[in-house]
Order: C-alpha cells, then structure tokens, then sequence
C-alpha cells in the first residue's frame, strides 16, 4: 500500500514547516509554497511518499499551521481521484 | 505554600511571555539562528504547556494556603475574592481563557482551524490581563527586580506585536508583493 501526502492549496500559506521536515521530497518555490522534487501534475498535490519518510510527512501533517496536509492512502483515496481526473 | 504560589506565579508569567515571542515569531514563517521553524513551533507549544503547568502549580498551592483565603469558586468565576478582588479576579480571567486556548490548540485537528483560530487569538488579550494581575496582586510587584522583567518582558511583547503588524513581517512579503510590471 503506497501512501500519498495530500497538500490542500486552498489552506496552504507556504510557511516552509513541511519542507524542512521533508527535505528529500518537497522544494520550496520563491513565494515559500511546497513544490515536490522532480514530480509534475497531479503529484505535486498528492505527492507519493516512501515508508522511510512516512514518519517525517506524520510530522509534518501534525505540525502544519494551518491544516493543510494530510495522509492518504493510495487505495482510499482512488474514487476521489478519478473524479477529478474526468473534470480535467 | 505562600512563596511556591508567588514563584510558580513569576514563572508561569515568564514562560508565557517566552510562548508568545515564540508564537508571533512561528507566524512570521522565520527561522531562528540554528532553529528550523518547526522547531520553533514545537518549542512555543512545550513552553506554553510548561506555563500552564507552573499556572495550575500556582493556583493550586494558593488554594491550599490559608494565608491566601482562596475558595475553589475563585478559581472559575472572576471578581468575588476577598483580598483585592478586582487583581485577583483578573487572574481567574487570565486562568478560564488559558484553558480554553490549551484545550483548544489540542484538539486544532479536531475543531478545525477557524475555531482553534479564533480561540488562540485570545492570546493577545489573556497576557496583558494576566500581567496587570501579577502588578496589582503581587507580593513582589513592588520590588525591582520585577518591575525590570515585567518592563522587559513589556517592550518585547509590544515591540513583537508592531513587528507582527508591520508589513515586512512575513518572511515571504518580498516576494509576494506582487512585481507586476
């Protein structure tokens, strides 16, 4: 089971907590928003995370200031997904 | 009892002080020295529940003292006391409201962030309370030793407030200023 680390942007104010916490994973653009390394699309929103930073992204989603993190796993989550997918 | 409840008084106030610095400073997204900003948020929550710890320490060993004449109600409602009750009475203030904030900034998950929000702001408005309590109620009010930290703890309390009304305050102000031409 693969777990994804869902950033909700209608929260999120860049405050920089998570990506000091997930350096590996998340970039920090000019404006201080989360940017996942190396990934585009629909993964710099739920962006994948690997068992070793499971821990740090736990951290992360109860430490954010404004809420605006959460983890999902792949399955969970899939209905949603697609749903947004067919908008486009 | 009498001087535990007057030095777990001194400590709850300081700490509190420490928490709030630490809580406009975690708002402003800025690191500190070598702390990373989460640090900086953990360390503004352990503080504050550590102030809340001297606070019911403070309460608690004057309610068990018979100098200090405090009846359990004067622990919830605010003004009946029978020495300065006025003083007092802001004390209990301070203490319902820092409950609320506490219970509140532990179930942020739970309550979802305007409410948390919302009751955290109380904040601003609990510590000058719970300041003018220590001045008018305090056994060491007079002495200089407190006035000094109590001046000190004032100007850097207000001097962060202008810094967190300032425009410059969030660390990413620059670059969200919006350079459209």
């Amino acid at each position: 089971m693969s777990t994804t680390l869902h950033i909700d942007w209608t929260r999120c104010d860049g405050r920089g907590l998570c990506t000091e916490l997930l350096s590996g994973v998340l970039d920090r653009d000019d404006w201080g928003y989360p940017v996942a390394r190396g990934k585009l699309g629909r993964e710099r929103t739920d962006v994948p995370i690997r068992d070793g930073d499971r821990e740090a992204a736990q951290e992360a989603v109860s430490l954010c200031p404004v809420l605006a993190l959460s983890l999902q796993e792949r399955g969970v989550r899939m209905a949603a997904v697609e749903g947004t997918r067919r908008r486009g | 009892m009498w001087a535990f409840g007057r030095v777990s008084g001194f400590m709850s106030l300081a700490l509190f002080t420490v928490s709030v610095l630490l809580g406009i400073l975690n708002r402003s997204g800025r690191p500190l020295l070598v702390l990373p900003r989460f640090s900086i948020s953990i360390l503004h929550r352990n503080i504050a529940v550590l102030a809340t710890v001297f606070l019911g320490l403070h309460v608690g060993s004057l309610l068990l003292d018979s100098y200090a004449k405090l009846r359990p109600v004067d622990v919830v409602v605010p003004f009946l006391g029978s020495f300065q009750p006025f003083w007092q009475g802001l004390g209990t203030v301070a203490l319902d409201l820092v409950a609320a904030v506490v219970v509140t900034a532990f179930l942020r998950h739970r309550i979802g962030q305007r409410t948390f929000k919302a009751v955290h702001w109380l904040t601003y408005g609990i510590w000058p309370v719970a300041m003018a309590h220590a001045i008018g109620n305090g056994t060491d009010a007079g002495s200089a030793w407190f006035l000094g930290l109590a001046a000190a703890s004032g100007v850097a309390v207000v001097s962060a407030l202008l810094w967190r009304l300032s425009a410059a305050f969030l660390e990413t102000s620059k670059a969200r200023e919006g350079n459209f031409l």
